[in-house]
């Protein structure tokens, strides 16, 4: 049984890391990188890591100063969200997760999931700002995980139907329309993110009357849902023009008025053909939302940058961002297998028919 | 569909109302503070707003109000600061801010008077050795974007004809990180701000700040343009602030005075009426500034003075009578 | 418009009641309402608080310095020329960053299909990583290294010649500053008589090999480079004073900067090259192989510039999201175009015109290089076709 086992493990080797002089060389070369980088990891993070005592004890080990993110982590991750209600943003994340694991079965992609999108978000609003019964919290008072997390939803509950009336609108025949969509998408996705986010966090108010406020927090907002609309809209696109125009012709000839043959016909099969790229443009507005840091808002990355001020913990920043970085590439990383399987899917589907 | 249009335009453009009136409509004072600079404005651990600026905002709310916690705080970098007043986000600016002529004119803002005089210092690490800030040449410096001291800074370097590298960066944290962190030489901001800086370090002895100050840095609060009344209003709460120290009147024994003879306490007071009306205020406003928020002496002991971390010298803050600069016209 | 009048006057009550003109009529109107509206508060609020506008700021003197600048520029000059300045970085980051990008792309899609198990997997686990970080945690990261890791310039020992500290790194590099046109233009005119004594060869059917010409050019090469540092002689940096002077140096913001960019836009570019290798047919290898081409061969001959057509389209995308994501080099303190006008917004208090100046040059290089691309792309067609 073991030899049998060495014998094919040896073999594999053979066959997948030594089959010729150049594939040895290239093999060991990288066997001596990879080995070099575990060395080094192994030994910053586990070896010579700290995990307990203070920054002084940090300051002396040539490691990764863990006792930094155990004392930091839940500032870290909910920022100065009032301790007492804490359960709150915890209890509205595993409900984010619970859905998220719902909804990557094909099986549940039905209408159904249209409603619970939202209601689930509302209960996320109301876990978070409280009212009826929970004390109310104000909205400065939220950062970290949870308030990455509802700049994202809202991007994606808002910008997405948007993104697709853009994309409907580019499609029209009517020049009038599509003329002043175009411009609006084409200007979007030129500019960076961080020049709409200075927009809206320092000009927008000037072009707003003087009575009416809106506060900061809803301005970054509305600055990502503006800018991932117009990247939704093109991915949309891309999923409206991939369908033959037999479509569109036929649901005319059975009597279809427009917004009937879009909404029972075109977009439920267009929108499924972009789910991998749909997903992927999620991912990239997920990553942006760290970019309201620049807007002094405390989201994950504020949190993270802003527990470094500590005086009496400075130095530690490679730890920090290691952490924040785990949170947000295992949270990248499923949406981006997701996507993956969605695509798998839709080629085996293609070439059985 | 015209008509409609019509109508909602009308609607947006019915001329808006003062600010007193729309700060009494909603019942709250909007402040614009700093992101946190500990003694002028910053959070405490309960996330209750502390400092010398964040009691002016409390002494207008006082006065409007009557009492001093009917105050939105709205922090702000030094960005989004002038916007943020430009714009009606805010009802005026209390926040570190330099009082200069472009700020004044083209910026669209009104300065009320000067609550804190400051003056443009470096601050060094001890072991370098350093002096005098003649000695920097050469030295990286770090600053904030946008703010007058990057301005200063050059002018420094330019007339002492020496070399210096800026290092600057957006936020406040960023460029006080950058500085404890070795990434420059020398940190360059209003006095005050560095001493401020200095006491949240765990080592604080490690660091000096040189005695040169490089420039005029009057910080006062703002509001602004086009709104007289309430442009009065934020200038006599801080007038009343500093006169109410000349006057020896204070939030401990102001009771006391209810039954004052001497005419210029009665006017201040509001027993004898007139200034309150002037202003559009009640009459006992200025009582409601100093009992709840107390006089200058007593809000800058508090916050940067001798019952403070920082334990700053009053120097020029220090009334015209003792030799300071500041002098309230007559509250009559 | 004009047709539209016509048709009202002609049958005016009968277009009214067309109920899709009047939904279009109302859309429209939504939109020039939406644009509107906020110009008219703009205005308003302006007039109100006497807030100055109009582009004469650009001539006053900026008075703030820039920690570096390729153009020359002092705070004597206009806060135009600081703002140019900043173009000029935004620009040198842009085209550093894009160049290497590409490369780090094209090997990294290249090897992530390498039939060799660890080469593949490392890729892949590249690829997968990098792209899923924000970029702007990336750029913090590589800052917070030089900031945190790197020893302070006072301790900073020379490794080659080479000082690395928190201060950026530092290497030797010629006094004379006519050093480097030299040397680039003595190269040129190598390069010019190799291809003479090519040319002439051929003239005269003498048959050269390739090899020895190689030979002969880096001879060449070597002995000029030997007798211009003979008189450009270079120069080392040395720890004097509060920094390092001497040589030439990259900061930690641009370190960070073009790292944090490359790193991540590479890994997007990798698996573009990636799935465009995938999209060439598998025949097209077999073919190769049988007329006798070899791996690599075949790979520059024969996939590469198939895949090439296939990932140009996203490619392209890539070069302007690294072009618009340097950005961000307002938060670490590089001084790009960003972030010079978000000082000058600061300074002069004109919000309204910076960020329609920063719209204008993100979108003035956004359709220039989505018009270069869609040349380059009609260019390859027009090859394919023919």
């Amino acid at each position: 049984m073991r030899r049998g086992l060495d014998h094919k493990l040896v073999h594999w080797g053979k066959r997948n890391l030594f089959p010729n002089i150049a594939q040895s060389m290239i093999s060991i070369l990288m066997l001596i990188i990879g080995c070099g980088l575990l060395y080094l990891i192994m030994n910053w993070f586990l070896i010579n890591a700290v995990w307990k005592g203070d920054s002084s004890a940090c300051r002396e080990a040539s490691g990764a100063c863990l006792s930094f993110i155990r004392e930091k982590y839940l500032y870290i991750l909910f920022g100065v969200y009032p301790r007492e209600h804490l359960w709150r943003p915890i209890v509205g994340l595993i409900l984010w997760i619970i859905f998220w694991f719902h909804f990557t079965k094909k099986k549940n992609w039905n209408k159904s999931l249209l409603l619970k999108f939202p209601t689930l978000f509302f209960i996320y609003y109301f876990l978070l700002s409280g009212g009826w019964g929970l004390s109310p919290v104000e909205n400065h008072l939220w950062g970290g995980l949870p308030l990455t997390i509802l700049l994202s939803t809202v991007g994606i509950l808002v910008s997405y139907p948007l993104g697709i009336l853009l994309a409907l609108g580019r499609r029209s025949k009517s020049k009038l329309l599509s003329y002043p969509v175009v411009c609006y998408i084409e200007l979007i996705r030129g500019v960076p993110l961080i020049s709409i986010l200075f927009m809206s966090s320092v000009m927008l108010p000037l072009f707003l009357p003087n009575d009416l406020n809106i506060d900061k927090l809803f301005r970054a907002q509305v600055a990502i849902i503006l800018f991932s609309a117009a990247y939704f809209a093109e991915v949309v696109r891309g999923g409206l023009q991939s369908l033959p125009p037999g479509q569109e012709e036929a649901a005319k000839a059975l009597g279809l008025n427009y917004l009937q043959t879009q909404m029972y016909v075109i977009l439920p099969q267009a929108l499924v053909q972009v789910i991998p790229p749909t997903v992927n443009t999620m991912i990239g507005m997920f990553k942006d939302t760290s970019l309201v840091i620049v807007i002094a808002l405390f989201d994950l990355m504020g949190t993270a940058k802003s527990s470094l001020t500590d005086a009496s913990w400075l130095g530690f920043s490679i730890e920090a961002y290691i952490f924040v970085a785990l949170i947000y590439f295992i949270i990248c990383f499923f949406m981006g297998r997701f996507s993956q399987q969605v695509e798998y899917e839709f080629k085996l589907s293609k070439e059985r028919s | 569909m015209k008509r409609i249009c019509i109508l909602a335009l009308l609607m947006f453009s019915t001329s808006h109302a003062g600010t007193l009136d729309s700060v009494k409509k909603n019942g709250k004072l909007k402040c614009g503070v700093s992101t946190g600079l500990a003694g002028f404005s910053s959070p405490d651990s309960k996330g209750v707003w502390r400092g010398l600026d964040v009691d002016f905002c409390r002494a207008i709310s006082a006065a409007i109000f009557g009492t001093p916690d009917k105050v939105q705080y709205v922090s702000l970098n030094a960005q989004q600061r002038f916007t943020a007043l430009q714009s009606g986000e805010i009802d005026v600016l209390s926040r570190n801010t330099t009082f200069n002529l472009t700020r004044d004119t083209v910026v669209g803002i009104n300065f009320a008077p000067t609550t804190f005089y400051d003056g443009q210092g470096f601050m060094m690490r001890k072991k370098d050795g350093v002096t005098s800030a003649k000695e920097l040449d050469g030295a990286s410096v770090c600053t904030q974007q946008g703010t007058t001291n990057e301005l200063n800074m050059a002018d420094f370097f330019r007339t002492n004809k020496m070399k210096f590298k800026p290092v600057v960066f957006e936020s406040n944290e960023e460029v006080n990180q950058a500085f404890f962190k070795g990434r420059c030489d020398a940190l360059t901001s209003d006095k005050s701000g560095l001493a401020s800086e200095r006491t949240k370090l765990k080592n604080p002895q490690d660091y000096v700040i040189l005695p040169e100050v490089i420039s005029k840095e009057p910080l006062a609060p703002a509001v602004r343009h086009g709104d007289d009344q309430w442009f009065d209003i934020v200038k006599w709460v801080i007038y009343s602030v500093i006169e109410a120290e000349e006057l020896g009147l204070s939030s401990k024994n102001i009771d006391t005075f209810m039954k004052t003879t001497n005419p210029a306490i009665r006017k201040f007071i509001g027993l004898s009426e007139g200034n309150g009306r002037a202003l559009g205020l009640s009459e006992n406003w200025a009582y409601n500034v100093v009992k709840n928020v107390g006089n200058y002496e007593e809000i800058f002991t508090r916050h940067v003075g001798n019952d403070s971390p920082l334990k700053l010298d009053r120097g020029l803050n220090r009334l015209w009578k003792n030799g300071g600069i500041l002098y309230a016209p007559p509250v009559r | 418009m004009e047709k539209w009048w016509d048709s009202v006057r002609s049958s005016g009550t009968l277009i009214l009641m067309n109920k899709r003109f009047i939904i279009k009529l109302l859309l429209f109107l939504a939109v020039v309402g939406l644009l509107i509206t906020p110009i008219y508060f703009l205005t308003k609020n302006i007039e109100q608080q006497n807030i100055s506008t109009g582009f004469h700021f650009l001539s006053q003197e900026a008075g703030f310095e820039l920690s570096e600048s390729i153009v020359d520029y002092n705070s004597f000059m206009s806060y135009g020329r600081a703002l140019w300045a900043g173009v000029i970085n935004t620009l040198y980051v842009a085209i550093i960053g894009n160049t290497l990008a590409l490369v780090l792309g094209v090997l990294l899609g290249v090897f992530s299909l390498s039939k060799n198990f660890l080469l593949s997997k490392f890729c892949y686990l590249y690829l997968n990583f990098f792209r899923n970080i924000p970029l702007l945690l990336q750029l913090f990261f590589w800052y917070g290294i030089f900031t945190d890791v790197m020893p302070a310039v006072k301790r900073a020992t020379p490794f080659m010649g080479i000082i690395f500290s928190n201060r950026g790194i530092n290497y030797p590099w010629f006094s004379h500053p006519g050093a480097i046109a030299v040397i680039l233009s003595s190269i040129a005119v190598s390069f010019c008589l190799v291809y003479l004594v090519k040319q002439w060869a051929q003239k005269t059917s003498l048959r050269l090999k390739i090899a020895p010409l190689i030979f002969l050019f880096l001879l060449v090469e070597i002995a000029q480079i030997e007798l211009i540092l003979r008189f450009f002689p270079l120069e080392y940096p040395a720890v004097r004073g509060f920094n390092v002077s001497g040589g030439s140096s990259l900061s930690p913001e641009l370190i960070s900067l073009l790292l944090g960019l490359v790193l991540y836009t590479g890994a997007f570019i990798g698996e573009i090259v990636r799935a465009g290798i995938l999209a060439v047919d598998n025949g097209q290898w077999e073919a190769a192989y049988a007329l006798g081409m070899t791996k690599i061969q075949t790979l520059k001959k024969i996939i590469l510039p198939q895949s090439f057509r296939v990932a140009l389209p996203p490619m392209t995308a890539q070069f302007l999201n690294l072009t618009k994501n340097s950005s961000l080099a307002v938060a670490i303190g590089y001084p790009d175009f960003v972030s010079v006008a978000n000082t000058t917004m600061n300074q002069t208090g004109q919000a309204v015109e910076l960020v329609l100046l920063i719209m204008v040059l993100y979108l003035v290089t956004s359709l220039s290089v989505s018009s270069v691309a869609n040349m380059i792309n009609s260019k390859i067609l027009g090859v394919a076709k023919r």
